[in-house]
């Protein structure tokens, strides 16, 4: 008995989605999550089998690799190929296309790419290797973008300067208002991000309830906790509830990591950020502050060309939730989580690379 | 020409290597015994039924829990024999050293390769060395080759793969990757992984020699248990069902995985076979890996199916049946 065995199994299982399959009847319910932990979970362990076919997932903007746009790798490679420049990346990020080459064929070609699991691991490594710029790719939610703040916290403790961060970190509230309150956008309740919320609460997202009219409920990550999620969101919209409840409550509280936020909003201010898929939405993405600026590799980023999104590639249709991955013609045939054409192919968060990985041709409708 | 680099995908054990060995080796190299492109290549020498194998080893950090690269590069490849239903018989050791890699660290792995070789019962008759200057290889690359005879013949091909047949593991899956990305040091996290790193000749022919019901058997290295399936399946006119509860994986290993976003059944192996056995014979094969240690958790994960052809179907711990896939993308690149 391994301690994954209790939210993962079947006697429990069964009865919940019957459960589920009586609340809801013959409702069609469209259910968004925004996290790519859920994308993936919904995947790997094929929950929709176990679900009534009138109750659909839509995957959101919530894979932090996929939503990165292509300029911030097109200046990520400008950077790159600095001289004495080292381009520190989680290891995903370096397989997204850019206008023209990934970073990956960058490093083939010769550019200084080096890949982290962790911002304080990059921070080490510049702290060894003084003589080289190293630039930090800063991308992901409020999940890890804390991890960063205290990097960035520690490198101006240790007044290392030779690290900085290429900010493309984003917000989850900002990014779910501008999707939800978009008229194409058709859902019917939603999954939060449980990682984001144990980190900022459950409170920021409470005007997706009370002002959008939206269902929501604060998920785990296990297949239990995804399906308890579903009969909660179920109950909702039959008793016609419009609630932020948490399901995830071994992680999660309404008000979230008080010391991740404090020390967040030391490191960070709000900014404009884009999206892929959803363009750019004022204040959702976070930058260095400005008294931190030494440490900021924005003005390092010289001008790139205009960037061009892959020819094809349906990525922003598939973060709206407006298709599904295997809509875009370009899926399992020239796009492969081997050779990618796009974001979503590469992360196995990504919609596109779950539905690949974990999807036969039976559920790709 | 093509502008196409070499990018590290080409050597992760996925679709790009797949492609790039069937469409660039194979087709330039051509020789028939290539072309089931297998563990080994078996072999007629003079009458005699043989297999000949090669590989390299690159794997970083040179030492891990569990092993070192000396250790690995003779329990590769006395591996890559055995499950062919070869007995090794001799090796070769070739290296490519860097400048500057201390003596005694050279000595330690020689001695851990000289030890393991003797404890599989294998020599070493050949080899060679090069030193290349500072920054030109990262500290040591070994090359080992290998020649085992066929004593128990032909017998194991997907030939005789049919409906009902079980699927047997050594163990648990997952250990070598997990550790050696542990020992990597960049993980921030304290991981209690240990590579299953092993000569495994010794299990596999007392089940050969206690049982004929063994069909065919790989042993799961990159690409992991997924990957081996996955070529199964594909070679048989049968379809495969795993249950994924019964595949055995370490809390450890399993943690690692959630936490990164790895499948543990994806990740490399260096001790596992998985072996098609004939369903009648499944419990006394089990009997006989379960008096290894080697073996001690071996279990039955699977079994061939009428349907579902050419496919691996997985059965989730929550009950629903997925497609397996072999892995794709770049995983951990320098694992072995
Ligand atoms: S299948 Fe590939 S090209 Fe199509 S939307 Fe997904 S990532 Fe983009």
């Amino acid at each position: 008995m391994n301690v994954f065995d209790q939210w993962r199994n079947a006697a429990v299982a069964k009865p919940l989605a019957e459960s589920i399959r009586s609340i809801a009847g013959e409702r069609p319910i469209r259910i968004m999550e925004v996290c790519g932990g859920h994308t993936a979970a919904i995947y790997r362990f094929a929950l929709q089998r176990m679900l009534p076919g009138t109750i659909q997932f839509l995957h959101g903007p919530g894979c932090p690799v996929c939503v990165t746009g292509t300029d911030f790798i097109d200046r990520a490679i400008a950077i790159a190929r600095a001289e004495k420049t080292t381009v520190a990346s989680f290891g995903d990020l370096i397989r997204v296309p850019g206008s023209t080459l990934s970073l990956a064929e960058a490093r083939a070609a010769g550019s200084s790419v080096e890949v982290f699991y962790s911002a304080m691991d990059a921070l080490e490594w510049a702290v060894h290797h003084p003589d080289r710029t190293v630039v930090f790719l800063a991308i992901g939610f409020e999940t890890t973008a804390c991890t960063i703040a205290a990097a960035l916290s520690e490198a101006v403790r240790r007044q290392v300067k030779n690290f900085r961060i290429l900010s493309a970190m984003k917000t989850m509230p900002g990014a779910l208002h501008a999707l939800l309150s978009d008229s194409r956008t058709n859902v019917d309740a939603l999954i939060l991000p449980g990682h984001v919320c144990s980190v900022i609460g459950s409170q920021p997202f409470e005007f997706i309830a009370h002002e959008l009219r939206i269902p929501c409920v604060v998920s785990g990550f296990e297949p239990l906790d995804i399906l308890e999620s579903v009969r909660m969101l179920s109950c909702q919209l039959v008793e016609h509830r419009c609630e932020v409840e948490i399901q995830y409550r071994r992680a999660v509280k309404p008000s979230g990591n008080v010391a991740a936020q404090q020390i967040m909003e030391q490191m960070f201010e709000p900014v404009d950020m884009t999206w892929r898929g959803l363009g750019s939405i004022p204040a959702s993405g976070l930058g260095v502050r400005r008294e931190y600026s030494a440490w900021d590799a924005a003005s390092l980023a010289g001008k790139t060309a205009p960037s061009k999104e892959p020819p094809g590639c349906r990525c922003g249709d598939v973060l709206r939730g407006s298709i599904r991955p295997e809509e875009c013609s370009l899926f399992r045939k020239a796009c492969t989580p081997d050779r990618p054409r796009g974001a979503c192919m590469v992360s196995s968060e990504g919609a596109c690379a779950a539905v690949y990985q974990f999807a036969g041709a039976e559920d790709e409708h | 020409m093509s502008t196409e680099r070499i990018t590290l995908a080409h050597g992760a054990g996925g679709e790009s290597m797949r492609r790039l060995i069937r469409e660039l080796f194979r087709e330039a190299f051509g020789s028939p015994e290539l072309q089931p492109l297998a563990d080994a290549a078996l072999l007629e020498l003079d009458s005699r039924q043989a297999a000949f194998t090669t590989d390299s080893y690159t794997v970083k950090p040179i030492f891990f829990p569990g092993g070192n690269i000396g250790k690995l590069c003779i329990a590769g490849t006395v591996n890559d024999l055995s499950v062919m239903g070869a007995r090794p018989v001799c090796l070769s050791f070739s290296c490519i050293i860097e400048e500057g890699l201390p003596l005694a660290v050279l000595e330690q792995i020689v001695q851990s390769a000289a030890e393991e070789a003797r404890g599989a019962g294998v020599s070493i008759v050949t080899g060679d060395t090069k030193v290349v200057a500072r920054g030109e290889c990262d500290e040591i690359f070994i090359t080992t080759s290998g020649i085992g005879v066929r004593p128990f013949g032909k017998g194991l091909s997907t030939d005789g793969i049919k409906a009902g047949d079980a699927i047997l593991i050594n163990g648990f899956i997952g250990d070598h990757g997990i550790s050696v990305l542990a020992a990597r040091g960049n993980l921030s996290m304290q991981v209690k992984a240990e590579s299953d790193c092993a000569p495994l000749n010794g299990l596999i022919e007392s089940i050969l020699t206690e049982s004929a019901g063994v069909k065919w058997m790989r042993d799961a290295t990159r690409g992991g248990l997924a990957a081996v399936l996955s070529e199964l399946a594909e070679d048989t006119p049968c379809g495969i069902m795993i249950d994924e509860s019964s595949v055995p994986v370490r809390e450890s290993v399993q943690a690692v995985c959630e936490l990164l976003g790895f499948d543990p059944l994806h990740i490399a192996n260096e001790g596992k076979v998985v072996m098609v056995v004939e369903n009648a014979e499944a419990e006394k094969i089990l009997t006989v890996m379960k008096r290894d240690p080697l073996g001690a958790h071996a279990v039955c994960i699977g079994e061939v199916t009428e349907d579902s052809t050419g496919i691996v179907r997985l059965k989730t711990p929550v009950g629903t049946v997925r497609r397996l896939h072999r892995p794709a993308g770049e995983l951990l690149p320098r694992i072995c």
